[in-house]
């Protein structure tokens, strides 16, 4: 029932792959070219023959995906055989090529078909290892449900510091401009937000309120200013307040650093594709060259 | 001295205005009473601008006041018009709450407002809707008091109060309270009755401070306020004490009175207790109190152009003259596949003398029923249904006889000829056909649809029994003993009883001693034991099997619990006699002794793997239990992009009809919010067209004579059914990478404001696929196999597969 891509179908497309893989080594050992073994050869050509048809099929997957309809196969069924297959090509593009390698076109198209292998390996991994960490990260509640929860305690947050004093609404009021969750590709990476900063200046003025609490200063940095509000004439009322809109902060910024880690896995399941897909296409017109140009060149 | 008329009318909605006016228009001396101060309540409370359908299509009309497809103002203001033309002679504001037989003959009916009128022919036309449940304290009809709400934008900045716990109650009161200060009021001190989304959302809106509710709460008065700022005022009753609240307005929503104690009072019985059970009425619409009759939706017609037919029909007939029912068209094409046709009265009279079951019905509910049914003449040897098809049809044989093929391996059939019918099990379990069914020579079938059966059934108790008493002695033979004759099960079937189980209720307990066996009919069955302390679900039993048989099999006492996973009915067959049966067919000995082998096995199975069970609870506390087929997605496999989604809306015009997102989880297993292809689909329940039906891949889908009213999308207690505009067409792939028409693949949707006019909103929900020869594309589109569909009988095997 729920298998994943690795294991799909008893893995019938690893077998597969493995039974091509064997079949190009043996061919390559038995087969004399009277030469050394090359792209030129018969063998060659045959293995190239089948590397480029792979490669085509590879990203046909991309319109597979897209033609929601189809009715061939299942999408799952169709990336197993993709990694499997695209995998083998390592090998049979190596044999192919008879190892040989230079820098010319021949190589590029290699090295680029490595990258867009490499890159799909990265994807079956995240595949794997991320769908859990977001499952567990998330506990349930939806990234829309943790965004309006997020609101919502910036709206009660605010409310509580316009009762405190205008300085205090201030921080608050800069904090929820400055927290920006998702954003360039960057900020989605690296999964932050900016609820710190807020935090850091209220639990300083807390700080210096206790500690200051007689002490008459006038010459503070802005930030501190409203401590000397507090130090003044502030009622306990008012500390009680500060220290709710902490809590509510901090209850923020765990919120705040979920959705930032959601966000993040989100990216990371994304981005590599982002590299495999250009690249793949890239290769496509390099693999074109190829062999136009061996046909023309050699 | 009470005024006095030839003809009085109760009710002004399309079946009661169609007949005043055809009064008015002949003349005869007639009165309109109506409750509300304006026409047609019903369809004056649809939503403004809602575009009214002229369903049957094929349905000619024929009545003095005009009616097509169109906006509801338009068609209200045509009924005005033609009310004022035809002079009828209208009284609003009267509400009928007795009718009573006068002495001196007719009848005397008693208004609310105090007025008494009495009249010769009373046609009652009062809908289903029912008389919406007011405040009940002064200052209920204050202008500031209303029981309805349209648009909740419409409003913004007010203090309104919310009466009401049930869904429409809590859909106002969180919709209004996004721009105004809300406070709802709730008689007892949960919100249990609601759908489970309302209920988390209104207390989540409570929690948060944005609804300020009042439990344990009644109104006792509402007050207008001429000075302040506020319109009104409004005194509570609290648990401790009395609250006043300043208001702008107040919102009742409090449902409303089912007419049906009102109809039994007025002496018109009611064949059943079943709320969907409809008064027996005559050909003529005469219900059993001579010289009252019923028309429209409370006689079971559920849409405005029948109801309006009839309310000319109705008047002809008690003006003694003879008209062609409107359907006459209609049945006479419906009839003309059968073969010796002349007439519809000597084919339906033929259908009644040929059909026992039919027999008892009165001649109106047998036009209803072959107008809603099919005729159907297959060839010899032509496949009816097929075994584990999904249809629910029930087939009544007229002509001729099928072969039901019991065992397909020996190639066994019987043969069932006429008179009698079949298709009731699937009719009656929701479930698969249970075997294929081929036709014999001759035949000539009446195949009805599931809702107009069912209808039939509640209204018609005879019929009931008939079924009920067949179904048993067929579902014996088709589970225990397909070789026993009708006479050796004789002594099971007078023992059998069918009893009915809410969901939890408890059938046995484990270490009882047990005397009886159940199959499950309706519904379906956990088998739970206790291990450790803590109550383990070991399997799962589907309609159409059976549990209990162990402890007759010679372990005295229950192994296991059996309990309703959902509201369900089974067959309690009687130990004593079942026991004699099995000693009587060796056979059938073995048979239960191979299968209880395989339970034990499977429950062994799951004890080994207690957390398997938990899935299973989990599963069926999210009301998989009544599911056919189910989507679940394994939270540790999907890479969340949103392909299913993206398949689901190119797919299906451009609206997905699943939300990944949403939904519970438990131990990585999702249960998305999609459709579940109910086994008895809640969604079905009240669609005035009956658009919505199960495909015999079991598939629930609703078809195009949708006419949007929305029923459906607030009866599936999933919230899968969405109400969309169709879209525009999208180009094909090559069209939009080398053009750039339209959206691309998998792209935003389309505007969902652009639409043609006169086009209307319908009901969109999941159908599998069904059209799509490869399957569900969901299922199909998702890269890692994270999301897939089974079905309930499966859930033990997967339960097992996720350790
Ligand atoms: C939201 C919605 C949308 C629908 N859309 C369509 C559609 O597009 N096309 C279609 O064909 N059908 C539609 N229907 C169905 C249609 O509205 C009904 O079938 C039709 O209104 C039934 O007509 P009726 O005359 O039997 O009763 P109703 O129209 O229900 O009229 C009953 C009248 O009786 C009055 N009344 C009740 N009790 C009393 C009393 N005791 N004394 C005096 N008066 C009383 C009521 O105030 C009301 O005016 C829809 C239904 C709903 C709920
Ligand atoms: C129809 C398919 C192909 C044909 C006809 C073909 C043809 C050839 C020929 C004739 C050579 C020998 C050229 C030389 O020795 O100078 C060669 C070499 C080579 N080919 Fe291909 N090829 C094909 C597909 C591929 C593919 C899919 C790849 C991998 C991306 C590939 C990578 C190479 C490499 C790396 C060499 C070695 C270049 C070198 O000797 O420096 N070829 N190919
Ligand atoms: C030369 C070889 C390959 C080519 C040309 C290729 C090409 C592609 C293309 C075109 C897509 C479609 C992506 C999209 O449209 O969204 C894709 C997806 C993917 N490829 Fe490859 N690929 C290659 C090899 C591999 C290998 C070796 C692996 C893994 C070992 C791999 C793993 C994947 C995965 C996981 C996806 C994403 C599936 C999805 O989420 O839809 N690919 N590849
Ligand atoms: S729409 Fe709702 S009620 Fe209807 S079958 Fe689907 S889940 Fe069940
Ligand atoms: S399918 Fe739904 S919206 Fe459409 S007519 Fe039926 S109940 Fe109403």
């Amino acid at each position: 029932m729920h298998d994943s891509i690795l294991t799909y179908a008893r893995s019938r497309y690893l077998w597969i792959a493995s039974a091509l893989s064997a079949a190009s080594l043996i061919a390559y050992n038995l087969y004399d070219p009277g030469g050394p073994p090359n792209g030129g050869t018969w063998l060659g050509y045959t293995l190239g023959t089948i590397g480029a048809l792979l490669i085509v099929w590879l990203m046909l997957f991309g319109m597979r995906k897209r033609r929601y309809g189809s009715h061939t196969g299942t999408l799952r069924g169709w990336l197993s055989a993709h990694i499997y297959l695209g995998t083998s090509l390592i090998l049979i593009v190596l044999l192919h090529a008879g190892f040989q390698f230079g820098w010319n076109i021949h190589t590029f198209a290699f090295v680029l078909m490595l990258f867009v292998i490499f890159s799909g390996f990265f994807g079956v991994y995240v595949y794997l290892r991320y769908p859990n960490l977001m499952t567990r990260n998330r506990e349930s509640a939806t990234r829309d449900a943790m965004l309006d929860e997020v609101a919502e305690i910036d709206q009660n947050a605010l409310a509580l510091a316009d009762g405190i004093d205008p300085k205090i609404h201030a921080i608050v009021l800069r904090s929820i401009q400055n927290t920006r969750l998702g954003g360039g590709v960057w900020t989605q990476l690296r999964a932050h937000d900016g609820s710190d900063i807020a935090l850091d200046s209220l639990h300083a003025a807390m700080a210096e309120r206790d500690k200051r609490a007689d002490m008459k200063t006038t010459e503070m940095p802005t930030m501190f200013a409203m401590v000397d509000f507090l130090a003044g004439r502030a009622t306990d009322k008012q500390g009680e307040a500060m220290r709710a809109l902490i809590d509510l902060i901090s209850r923020k910024k765990g919120l705040a650093t979920k959705v930032a880690r959601d966000i993040q896995y989100q990216a990371m399941m994304e981005i590599w594709l982002y590299i495999h897909v250009p690249l793949s296409f890239a290769l496509l017109a390099a693999l074109i060259a190829h062999i136009v140009s061996s046909f023309f060149y050699w | 001295m009470a005024e006095r008329f030839k003809i009085a009318i109760v009710g002004s909605g399309p079946g009661g205005l169609s007949a005043a006016a055809r009064a008015a228009e002949r003349g005869e001396s007639h009165v309109l009473l109506e409750a509300e101060p304006h026409l047609s309540n019903t369809i004056f409370r649809y939503q403004k601008g809602k575009f009214v359908m002229d369903e049957p299509g094929i349905l000619p009309l024929r009545a003095p006041v005009p009616f097509k497809a169109g906006s509801r103002e338009a068609i209200l203001d045509g009924w005005d018009e033609a009310a004022k033309r035809l002079k009828i002679n209208v009284r609003h504001k009267h509400e009928v709450s007795a009718i009573k037989q006068a002495s001196g003959g007719g009848f005397e009916l008693k208004c609310g407002n105090g007025q008494t009128i009495t009249a010769d022919f009373v046609v009652m036309g009062i809908g289903l809707q029912g008389n919406i449940r007011k405040l009940g304290c002064p200052g209920e009809d204050l202008p500031c008091v209303q029981y309805q709400l349209d648009d909740p934008d419409e409003y913004s900045g007010e203090t309104i109060v919310v009466v009401g716990a049930g869904d429409a109650a809590i859909e106002n009161a969180v919709a209004l309270a996004r721009q105004n200060n809300v406070v709802i009021v709730n008689r007892k001190d949960e919100f249990a009755r609601a759908k489970k989304g309302n209920e988390q959302a209104i207390l989540k809106a409570i929690e948060d401070g944005r609804i300020e509710c009042y439990y344990n709460s009644a109104p006792e008065r509402v007050d207008a306020l001429s000075v302040g700022r506020k319109k009104g005022r409004m005194i509570l009753n609290t648990a401790n004490g009395k609250a006043q609240i300043l208001i702008d307005r107040v919102i009742a929503r409090l449902g409303a009175t089912a007419p049906r104690a009102f109809v039994e009072g007025c002496g018109v019985t009611f064949p059943s207790k079943d709320p969907a059970a409809v008064p027996a009425i005559s050909a003529q619409y005469e219900s059993n109190v001579k010289g009252l009759y019923i028309v429209g939706a409370l006689g079971g017609y559920p849409l405005i152009k029948q109801a309006m037919n009839q309310g000319y029909e109705v008047i002809e007939y008690i003006l003694g003259h003879k008209v062609e029912p409107a359907d006459e068209p209609l049945l006479k094409a419906r009839f003309a596949k059968m073969p010796g046709f002349r007439t519809v009265d000597e084919a339906l009279a033929r259908i009644q003398k040929n059909v026992r079951l039919l027999a008892a019905i009165t001649p109106l509910q047998l036009r209803e029923f072959m107008l809603d049914s099919d005729i159907r003449t297959p060839k010899p040897g032509e496949t009816i249904f097929s075994r584990n098809d999904y249809t629910n049809t029930f087939f009544s044989i007229v002509e001729g006889e099928v072969q039901v093929v019991v065992d397909e391996a020996a190639n066994k059939r019987i043969a069932l000829r006429r008179g009698e019918f079949f298709g009731e099990m699937s009719l009656i379990s929701g479930r698969r056909r249970s075997a294929t069914v081929l036709a014999g020579a001759n035949c000539v079938l009446i195949e009805t649809p599931r809702r107009s059966m069912n209808r039939l059934i509640a209204s018609v108790e005879a019929i009931k029994r008939a079924i009920d008493e067949v179904f048993i002695l067929r579902v014996l033979q088709s589970r225990f003993a397909p070789e026993a004759s009708a006479d050796q099960l004789a002594d099971v079937v007078a023992a059998a009883r069918l009893e009915r189980f809410k969901a939890g209720d408890v059938l046995f307990n484990e270490g009882e001693v047990g005397d009886c066996l159940h199959l499950v009919r309706v519904g379906s069955l956990t088998i739970s034991r206790n291990i450790g302390g803590k109550d383990v679900v070991l399997s799962y039993v589907p309609a159409g099997n059976y549990v209990g048989e162990m402890a007759l099999m010679g372990e005295s006492r229950r192994s296991a619990t059996a309990r309703a996973a959902i509201a369900s009915e089974t067959v309690r067959l009687d130990g004593e006699s079942f026991k004699k049966l099995v000693n009587r067919i060796p056979v059938l000995r073995l048979r239960l002794q191979s299968e209880y082998r395989q339970r034990t096995a499977a429950n062994l199975a799951m004890q080994a793997l207690p957390s398997g069970g938990d899935v299973i609870s989990f599963l069926l506390a999210q009301g998989a239990g009544e599911a056919t087929d189910i989507l679940l997605i394994d939270e540790s496999l999907c890479v969340r992009c949103d392909n299913c989604e993206k398949a689901c809306a190119e797919t299906h015009g451009g609206t997905s009809r699943l939300d990944r997102e949403a939904g519970p989880t438990f131990a990585s297993v999702h249960v998305p919010t999609s459709c579940r292809h109910c086994e008895h689909p809640h969604c079905m329940k009240d669609c005035p067209p009956d658009a919505i039906h199960r495909a015999p891949n079991g598939e629930v889908f609703i078809a195009d004579n949708c006419i949007g009213c929305g029923n459906c999308e607030r009866n599936c207690p999933y919230g899968v059914i969405h109400m969309a505009y169709k879209p525009p067409k999208k180009p094909g792939l090559i069209q939009w990478l080398l053009l750039g028409r339209g959206s691309g693949p998998g792209e935003a949707p389309y505007d969902s404001h652009e639409h043609a006019a006169g086009e209307i909103k319908k009901a969109v929900k999941c159908d599998m696929c069904k059209d799509l020869s490869g399957g569900p594309a969901c299922v199909r589109s998702c890269p890692t196999g994270a999301a897939i569909r089974i079905s309930p009988e499966e859930f033990p095997a997967y339960a097992q597969s996720r350790r």
